[in-house]
C-alpha cells in the first residue's frame, strides 16, 4: 500500500486508516493462528478454530473480498467445527 | 540414527528451508501490486460483457465457468463418498446411543439454544436464497447462498431435534436435490453444445439493465443450481455424520 492508489468511490476510506486496519486484522491473525496450535484439548481446540475463521472472514474483508468472506465465514466458522465436533462426538463415544 | 545425528539433519534441513524462503521472499512483487493485465482488462469489459454488476460471480460462472464445473462436482463427489462409506450394510445393525453410555442421560437442549436457532433459522432461510439468487448483482453466489441455507438445517438440529431434521431433509430427497442442482449446471452448459456454440456459452438473454435481477443469463441460473447442490451436499453430509454419532453401528456376527 503506497498511499498513491486514488480510490474514485464515494465510499472511499482513507489510504492510512486502510493500513492500519489491514495490520491489525493481519496480527490478529497470526496471533488466532498461534492460538489454535497452542490449545491442546481437542474440544476447547476447535472453538478456537471456530474464533480463528471468523477472524479470517474478517481479514478477507478488509482486504475488500466480500465473496470470500461469507465463504469463510460458513465454512470455517460453521462448518469445518461442527465437523470435527461430530467426529469427537464419535471418537468418545468408542473410547468410554 | 541417534538423537544428536538427527538434530544436526534436522538443523542442516531447517537452515537450508530458512534460507530459500528468505531468498523467496526477496523477490515478491510489492504489498498489493498486480503485475497482470488480466484484472485490468475483465474489470473493464465484465460488466459489458455479461450485463452482470458482481464480476466475480462472471467470472466464477462465466469466464471460468469450465473450472467452477469441476469444483461442483469435488463436492457432489465428496457427498456421495460419505453416502456411500457410510451406509447401512448387510450385517451390521442399528443402535442407540443410549446404549454406550447409560450412566448418564443425554442433556437436555437449553431454551437459550433453542430460542436461537428458532429466531435464526427463518433468517438463514431467506439470506441463503438471497445469496444464492443475486450472483449477478452483489458480492454473494450459489457457493455462499447453498452454505448459509444448509446452515438452517442444522438450526434445526440444533433446536433439539435429531428427528425433525430427518424429517425435513430425508436422505432420499437430499440426495435427489443434490443431483438435480449438479446435473442442472452441467446441463446449463450443454444446452450451449445443443445450439452448436461451445460448453457452457452464456446461451440465454443477458437483460438489458446491468446488476437487475434477470439480467447475465446463465450466470444467474448456474448460481441458482450451485446454490441448490451445495445446500443439498452440506445437509446430506452433516445429516450422516449426524446420525454415525447418534446410532452407533455394530456387527452382529
Amino acid at each position: 500500500m503506497t498511499g498513491t492508489v486514488a480510490v474514485t468511490t464515494p465510499y472511499s476510506v482513507p489510504v492510512p486508516l486502510m493500513d492500519v486496519l489491514q495490520v491489525v486484522v493481519l496480527v490478529l491473525v497470526a496471533a488466532g493462528a498461534t492460538a489454535v496450535v497452542l490449545t491442546r484439548r481437542p474440544v476447547r481446540q476447535v472453538m478456537v478454530l471456530s474464533g480463528y475463521g471468523l477472524m479470517l472472514a474478517v481479514l478477507f474483508m478488509v482486504f475488500q473480498a466480500p465473496d470470500v468472506t461469507l465463504s469463510e465465514l460458513t465454512v470455517g466458522a460453521v462448518a469445518l467445527p461442527l465437523l470435527l465436533l461430530l467426529a469427537l462426538a464419535k471418537i468418545r463415544k468408542k473410547e468410554e | 540414527m541417534t538423537p544428536a545425528t538427527r538434530r544436526w539433519v534436522f538443523l542442516i534441513a531447517g537452515a537450508g528451508l530458512v534460507a530459500f524462503y528468505l531468498w523467496g521472499l526477496t523477490g515478491l512483487p510489492g504489498f498489493g501490486a498486480y503485475p497482470g493485465p488480466y484484472g485490468f482488462i475483465i474489470n473493464q469489459v465484465a460488466v459489458g460483457q455479461t450485463k452482470a454488476t458482481a464480476v466475480v460471480s462472471a467470472i466464477n460462472f462465466e469466464y471460468r465457468g469450465f473450472d467452477t464445473v469441476g469444483e461442483e462436482f469435488i463436492l457432489f463427489v465428496a457427498a456421495a463418498g460419505v453416502s456411500t462409506v457410510l451406509r447401512h450394510l448387510r450385517g451390521e445393525r442399528e443402535r442407540s446411543a443410549l446404549d454406550e453410555a447409560r450412566d448418564r442421560a443425554a442433556p437436555p437442549t437449553s431454551d437459550a439454544v433453542r430460542t436461537l436457532a428458532l429466531v435464526f433459522t427463518g433468517p438463514a432461510v431467506i439470506m441463503g436464497w438471497y445469496l444464492a439468487a443475486h450472483a449477478q448483482t452483489a458480492p454473494s453466489g450459489g457457493f455462499q447462498g447453498g452454505v448459509v441455507l444448509a446452515t438452517a438445517f442444522i438450526l434445526i438440529y440444533l433446536s433439539g431435534q435429531f428427528l425433525l431434521f430427518k424429517r425435513v431433509s430425508p436422505v432420499a430427497v437430499t440426495e435427489t436435490v443434490e443431483a438435480v442442482g449438479a446435473g442442472g449446471f452441467a446441463c446449463v452448459g450443454l444446452s450451449a453444445v445443443f445450439l452448436g456454440l461451445p460448453y457452457l456459452t452464456n446461451d440465454l438473454g443477458l437483460g438489458t439493465t446491468p446488476g437487475a435481477i434477470d439480467s447475465s443469463g446463465t450466470i444467474a441460473l448456474i448460481s441458482f443450481f450451485v446454490g441448490v447442490e451445495v445446500a443439498a451436499a452440506f445437509v446430506l453430509i452433516v445429516g450422516e455424520l449426524l446420525e454415525q454419532t447418534l446410532l452407533i453401528r455394530q456387527e452382529t456376527r
